[in-house]
């Protein structure tokens, strides 16, 4: 029966997640929308918006154990909004779920929580910051150090990050178009976590190290009518440049991409629609869909030109709302890690 | 070649347009009845799961609070945030217009499974649900609440009687009950390492996952109908068989002809299968739809019977599912096969030269009647020997299967046997020519009469496996629910108070004391029991010894129950150790249903003696005027309304129940006999034809076509009375397999089987009724056949 | 007499105005084509069917405007048919498809029913089946059957159209000897001059006309 409130959940206007992008309105029905040119204000906007409709905390880390394995790992909590406001107690409209993930190279574990917010059982504060939703936390002093913790019925994980570098903003100083027609969000990402910690896997307890990459952003009519599905690229190179890139699918078979280069002092440069370029070069079927895990990957400006491959290409994320995410491995005109998002594949 | 040999082959069916609706009304039927007893069955269990799961009583472990009804909510966020995945609940009632509500309030959002709010649909606003509220009720509930609903009331008819569902939110604002809970939910599954709950929440009790005893008995009841829908099946089988045979021997000239022309065999016999396939799919279709409505129209009657029986709830409207369609397309497709396979080897077997004349058709000859009859007594005889010998579910089946068809194969002989006997003693001339008439008619018959057997006798074992389960399960009420109050206290410090406080106020009182324990390998449930005249008089045994309950009183002997004596292998007068208590010998056994546990039973002083520390915090409570000491308890004594059960109430709910399994149980004889009814329509017309000639001669001589056509119809009646008079025994053969082999096999207990003439009376008279309606028609044509044709029978040019 | 049948072409006119007298103890042959309308006139007679206009007397009795109950009456006990083929009842035995008719019209008696059977040479095969037997042989349990019922009248349409020409001259002469022993007249519709001229007169008919 909870499949059937999910694909309620699924349908509500606002969940990008979903596969069904087609669904989700396009109109504004009271909730704020992005402007460009608006300015941020922190520690606040670390916090929830709660007159936007659909809002993520959306983090991935490459680490390593001792003797080199790679892991990656996803801690994502979102906000869905079904009426722009806030209420104590069991009415308020504000629903949260989260999605927490370890991927090894033959393993993907996956969990997901449903809470709804006035009630104490999920939400965001910023001073301290803290995010949670039941015993799942990204708890800090501030959003620079931060203890992350989730677990599963088969896994846990507890990390400490640790920020060595700046906030930084994606397209129009934090204000990200999604398509030809305008489309928005604001969009900002802390891509310089150092991340130390443990996973608890099946097997046992792993001592890791690595980097972790966290994406903020929230809008209420994130996507046109005709996009069907995303592909969603973070990469960070041996050079320490980082590059965030996304191709966002339409019916017609065309792609809206958007990219932003960042340069290792934090320095950003925002590329349009068409200068970054991302074509699948394998695809593996999980979970009865035909997902590419094999990418060539290029933006000429910056003479990128790499081929992305999953870690795990079963890394899907059999979730209510399910979609693929994993850690990726990068070859070619650059070396590096990074983590692949795609959704909309049915 | 292959258009003009299907043409040809194809044309058949269209001067004989009867035997094709015979063909696919046959199959169709016989579809219809299996996939609309399938169809009932998988929505009643759909929705019966679904129901349960609404309670969420009987799959999930659940919180309590040790004291008192409610939590805080707070104890629901501190355990999420523990990590344990538990979901709230709060229940209470409110006032509607015309009665009291039970209110259910749950959080979609974290109910674990398949609980839920049941019936949010797309039509539903989530929005509205979580934050201004909607109640869900079944129609009956949403009138009883009326204009005095809190919040917009949607009817839904897979809530559970008397229950309207809502958000936990707003069922603490109907109940004014802001932020308190009844209960928690436990998933099954939870994260690893949690913090352990006796830690947590000291206050709360764990109450594990319920065995679910109405599953058994539901799943007893689906059982039956799902061989009732086989049984229905095969019914339909043998008019498709008789159909298709009939088509192929009338047939034979012509595939001798097309071969002779040059039709390679292999075509001819590859056209024939192609041709059945597409009416089988064809004649599948009509009939799954058919079942769709069959089940429709039969829906409300088992929903109301599991709705009652387990107060589950069986959605009111029904889907056309998939693997309805499937399973239904599947059925006719291999029942049109296996009902072809004899004509179509025939054919395929016939030498090129052979008589082309139709022969008398199946069995008709007395070789083939004396085959048949030596198949019976094989099947028979396989059937004993699975009955005395045989074991397992699957074994219950065959027994079933052997039985039937043995008894089937049987009916050609006994017929030919009875209707001779009769022509002997018959004096008259006409008598005499009926009787033999009658007997040289049994072979075109004998299919449609194998149909009347097996739908009859389908009948009376349903009917009486259905009548001995709601006898037993009266019986078995009456014992369990004998006390009318039932008491239960939360605090064992109140028992010796409350003991007190019952004995100085009612008729007896009898304190509930159990523990589970392990006696012979068998997880069983042992009871410490104040025998009385409760005991002594409500309680029947299955098997007992002289005065059982005087030796359980003085602690010499236990009383176990039947499960329990089948699992430890033990009966009356054998000796069982239980525990520390010590050797006991089993006086006598007792029923007991639906229970996976084993039931020992051993007198108050034995059980106390091994277990002083076990307070009873039950108490079973015999009253005259029940109503009045549940008013004293409450008002006078301070007990909540919540800790007493009136059983009588359950009782008498429970019992009004069976009466409407009846509903279901009447509706399906018709139906099958309609199909039985409708197999000896089509044997009769098609023998119309081959009649004339047999009929003419005695015209000829001075029979009026009126009574002929009025001795056709008698001749329908007293075949299928004597049809009626094996299939009684066949049927209560049949229940008894089912109710003493298959539910034993299947569930481990026994149904007593009771016999019920008078049904039997009445199921007869309708086989009767259903024959004599069945032949009235072909009667009214032979009447009405022009002389002309009577005389083309004699005709030099014929 | 007349009689007409609804025909794929229309009404077809079979008997259009014919007038036959038998006496008691004659023999009649009636003969024509296929289609004269033989078959139909000896129906009429037979209370078989229902004539359109004219009369028909048999034993002096107006049969013409009997219902169907008279009819069968008159088939029982008045009038006997012997047909060229499916005369017997499959599902009695030879003796009791000959007792059959005789027990219908009440006047069975044990004695001729014997004598019939031996005449007829069909004591051996009493108690079979009429399947079991040749067609002379069902041919002479028919007219056995016809005969013991001891009808005034016999009709016999084409009696030995089935049957070879050895047998079939046999089973004449049994037959005629036997109809002139009860003293019954006897109509026989036949196309063979051989069987024609057995009987005392002939007749012919011609498209529904005596010629």
């Amino acid at each position: 029966m909870i499949a059937r409130v999910l694909v309620l959940l699924m349908l509500w206007p606002g969940l990008v997640m979903a596969q069904g992008f087609a669904g989700l309105g396009t109109e504004a029905d009271g909730f704020s929308i992005p402007q460009r040119g608006a300015a941020f204000d922190f520690p606040a906007d670390h916090g929830p918006h709660p007159d936007y409709r659909i809002e993520w905390w959306y983090l991935t880390a490459n680490l390593e154990d001792a003797e080199g394995r790679p892991y990656g790992v996803q801690w994502t909590l979102f906000r869905s909004a079904l009426a722009p406001e806030t209420r104590e107690g069991w009415q308020d409209p504000q629903i949260w779920f989260a999605h927490a993930a370890v991927t090894t190279s033959d393993q993907h574990l996956v969990a997901e929580r449903f809470a709804r917010g006035g009630i104490g059982q999920a939400g965001v504060g910023t001073d301290p910051f803290e995010a949670w939703i039941d015993d799942w936390q990204m708890v800090g002093p501030d959003f620079d150090n931060l203890r992350l913790t989730a677990r599963g019925a088969d896994f846990a994980y507890d990390l400490g990050l640790t920020a060595t570098g700046p906030v930084i903003f994606h397209g129009d100083d934090g204000y990200s178009v999604k398509s030809a027609q305008g489309q928005a969000s604001y969009y900002y990402s802390q891509p310089y976590y150092d991340v130390a910690g443990t996973l608890t896997l099946p097997d046992g307890a792993v001592a890791v190290t690595g980097q972790a990459w966290l994406d903020r952003e929230w809008s209420s009519q994130p996507l046109s009518d005709t996009q069907t599905g995303w592909d969603w690229f973070s990469l960070s190179f041996d050079t320490g440049d980082k590059m965030m890139g996304f191709l966002l699918r339409d019916e017609d078979g065309t792609a809206f991409s958007s990219a932003t280069w960042i340069a290792p002092d934090g320095t950003t440069t925002a590329y349009p629609d068409g200068a970054f370029r991302a074509q699948p070069l394998e695809t593996h079927a999980v979970a009865r869909r035909v997902v590419p895990t094999r990418w060539a990957v290029q933006l000429p400006d910056r003479d990128v030109d790499v081929t992305v491959t999953a870690l795990n290409p079963n890394a899907w994320m059999a979730v209510s709302i399910p979609y693929w995410e994993g850690p990726v491995l990068i070859e070619g005109s650059h070396g590096g890690r990074g983590y692949l998002e795609m959704t909309g594949y049915e | 070649m292959t258009w003009a040999a299907l043409t040809a082959l194809l044309s058949h069916w269209r001067r004989n347009r009867l035997q094709f609706v015979a063909l696919i009304f046959g199959l169709a039927l016989a579809t219809a009845l299996w996939s609309g007893v399938q169809a009932i069955n998988a929505e009643a269990r759909a929705s019966y799961d679904a129901a349960a799961a609404t309670l969420g009583e009987s799959q999930f472990d659940q919180l309590v609070p040790r004291a008192g009804e409610t939590m805080p909510e707070d104890i629901y966020v501190l355990l999420r945030r523990a990590g344990w995945l538990v979901s709230p609940v709060i229940e209470g009632r409110f006032d509607g217009d015309t009665g009291r509500v039970r209110l259910v309030g749950l959080d979609p959002l974290t109910a674990p499974g398949a609980i839920a709010p049941v019936g949010l649909d797309g039509d539903t606003d989530l929005g509205a649900f979580l934050t201004t509220g909607v109640l869900f009720a079944n129609a009956e509930t949403a009138a009883r609440i009326g204009e005095a609903a809190p919040v917009p009331v949607v009817v839904d008819a897979s809530v559970a009687p008397g229950v309207a569902l809502t958000d936990v939110g707003i069922a603490q604002g109907i109940l004014q009950a802001e932020g308190v809970l009844s209960r928690l939910i436990v998933a099954r599954t939870q994260p690893m390492g949690v913090t352990p709950l006796e830690t947590l929440v000291p206050e709360l009790v764990r109450q594990p996952a319920q065995e679910a005893g109405a599953d058994r008995l539901t799943d007893s009841f689906h059982l039956n109908l799902t061989a009732f829908g086989l049984l229905s099946f095969a019914v339909g089988i043998f008019i498709v068989h008789g159909t298709i045979a009939l088509a192929f021997e009338q047939r034979r000239s012509m595939v001798r002809t097309l071969r002779a022309l040059g039709v390679p065999l292999r075509t001819l016999v590859g056209l024939m299968i192609g041709e059945l396939v597409l009416f089988a799919v064809l004649a599948g279709a009509l009939g799954v739809v058919l079942g769709y409505g069959i089940a429709a129209v039969l829906l409300p009657n088992v929903a109301a019977t599991l709705q009652g029986l387990y107060g589950a709830s069986v959605a009111g409207s029904l889907q056309l599912r998939a693997d309805w369609w499937l399973s239904g397309m599947a059925i006719a497709v291999l029942g049109t096969g296996f009902a072809a396979l004899g004509a179509l080897w025939k054919i395929a077997t016939m030498p090129l030269l052979a008589s082309a004349r139709p022969r008398a058709w199946a069995v008709a000859s007395g070789d083939s009647a004396r085959r048949l009859a030596v198949c019976a007594a094989a099947l028979l005889i396989a059937a004993g020997a699975i009955a005395i010998w045989g074991q397992g579910l699957l074994m219950g089946f065959a027994l079933l299967a052997c039985l039937l068809v043995g008894a089937a194969f049987l009916l050609p002989g006994f017929l030919r046997g009875v209707v001779g006997l009769a022509g002997h003693r018959a004096s008259g001339v006409v008598g005499q020519w009926f009787w033999a008439d009658t007997r040289q008619q049994i072979p075109g018959m004998s299919l449609a009469l194998m149909a009347l057997l097996l739908a009859t006798a389908a009948n009376v074992g349903v009917s009486t496996m259905v009548s001995s389960f709601r006898v037993t399960f009266v019986d078995f009420l009456d014992q369990r629910l004998a006390p009318e109050l039932f008491v239960r206290l939360e605090d064992a410090a109140d028992s010796a108070a409350l003991e007190t406080f019952l004995i100085a106020n009612a008729r007896e009182v009898l304190p509930l004391m159990s523990v589970e324990i392990e006696v012979e390998d068998v997880p069983s449930d042992l009871f410490g029991v104040r025998v009385g005249d409760t005991y002594r008089e409500d309680w029947l045994f299955l098997a007992d010894t002289a005065n059982a309950w005087n030796r359980v009183a003085q602690g010499d002997a236990a009383v176990v129950s039947e499960q329990f004596a089948r699992r430890a292998g033990v009966w009356i007068d054998d000796d069982i150790t239980i525990g520390a208590l010590g050797v006991f010998p089993v006086a006598a056994i007792v029923a007991d249903y639906g229970n996976p546990l084993g039931q020992i039973l051993v007198s108050e002083q034995a059980f106390r003696a091994q277990f002083p520390d076990l307070i009873p915090l039950q108490f079973g409570v015999r009253s005259d005027d029940p109503e009045a000491l549940q008013r004293v308890l409450v008002e006078t004594y301070g007990l909540s309304e919540g800790a007493i059960l009136n059983q009588a109430r359950v009782k008498a709910f429970s019992v009004e129940v069976f009466e409407r399994t009846f509903t279901i149980t009447g509706a399906l004889n018709v139906l099958t006999l309609a199909v039985a009814a409708f197999a000896i329509l089509m044997s009769l017309l098609t023998l119309a034809a081959i009649r004339v000639p047999q009929l003419a001669p005695v015209w000829a001589l001075g029979l009026t076509r009126r009574s002929l056509g009025g001795l056709e119809v008698v001749r329908a009646v007293v075949l299928a009375s004597v049809t009626t008079v094996l299939a009684i025994p066949l049927g209560l053969l049949l229940a008894w397999v089912l109710l003493s082999f298959v539910n034993v096999e299947a569930f481990g207990w026994k149904l007593p089987m009771y016999l019920f003439p008078g049904h039997y009376l009445v199921l007869s008279g309708f086989a009767l009724l259903a024959a004599g309606l069945a032949a009235l028609w072909p009667a009214w044509r032979l009447a009405r056949t022009p002389p002309s044709d009577l005389l083309k029978v004699f005709a030099n040019d014929r | 007499m007349r009689k007409s049948y609804p025909g794929a072409e229309g009404v077809v006119e079979v008997l259009r105005g014919v007038d036959i007298d038998l006496a008691a103890g004659g023999t009649l042959a009636l003969t024509g084509e296929s289609g004269s309308g033989k078959s139909t006139l000896l129906h009429l007679i037979g209370g078989l069917d229902v004539a359109d206009g004219g009369t028909i007397r048999v034993d002096g009795q107006e049969i013409t405007g009997l219902d169907d109950t008279g009819r069968a009456a008159l088939r029982r006990s008045t009038v006997g048919v012997v047909f060229q083929q499916f005369n017997l009842i499959p599902s009695l035995t030879v003796e009791a498809n000959i007792a059959f008719q005789a027990r219908l019209a009440g006047v069975a008696d044990a004695g001729r029913l014997a004598h019939l059977a031996q005449a007829l040479g069909l004591t051996p095969h009493l108690s079979k089946y009429p399947e079991a037997l040749s067609g002379g042989q069902q041919q002479r349990v028919a007219i056995a059957r016809t005969l013991a019922a001891q009808p005034k009248l016999v009709l016999a349409d084409e009696p030995t159209g089935n049957l070879d020409e050895a047998t079939a001259s046999d089973v004449l002469d049994q037959m005629l000897k036997l109809v002139r022993d009860t003293g019954a007249a006897l109509l026989v519709v036949t196309h063979s001059p051989a069987v024609a001229a057995r009987m005392d007169r002939q007749v012919h008919l011609s498209q529904g006309r005596l010629a």
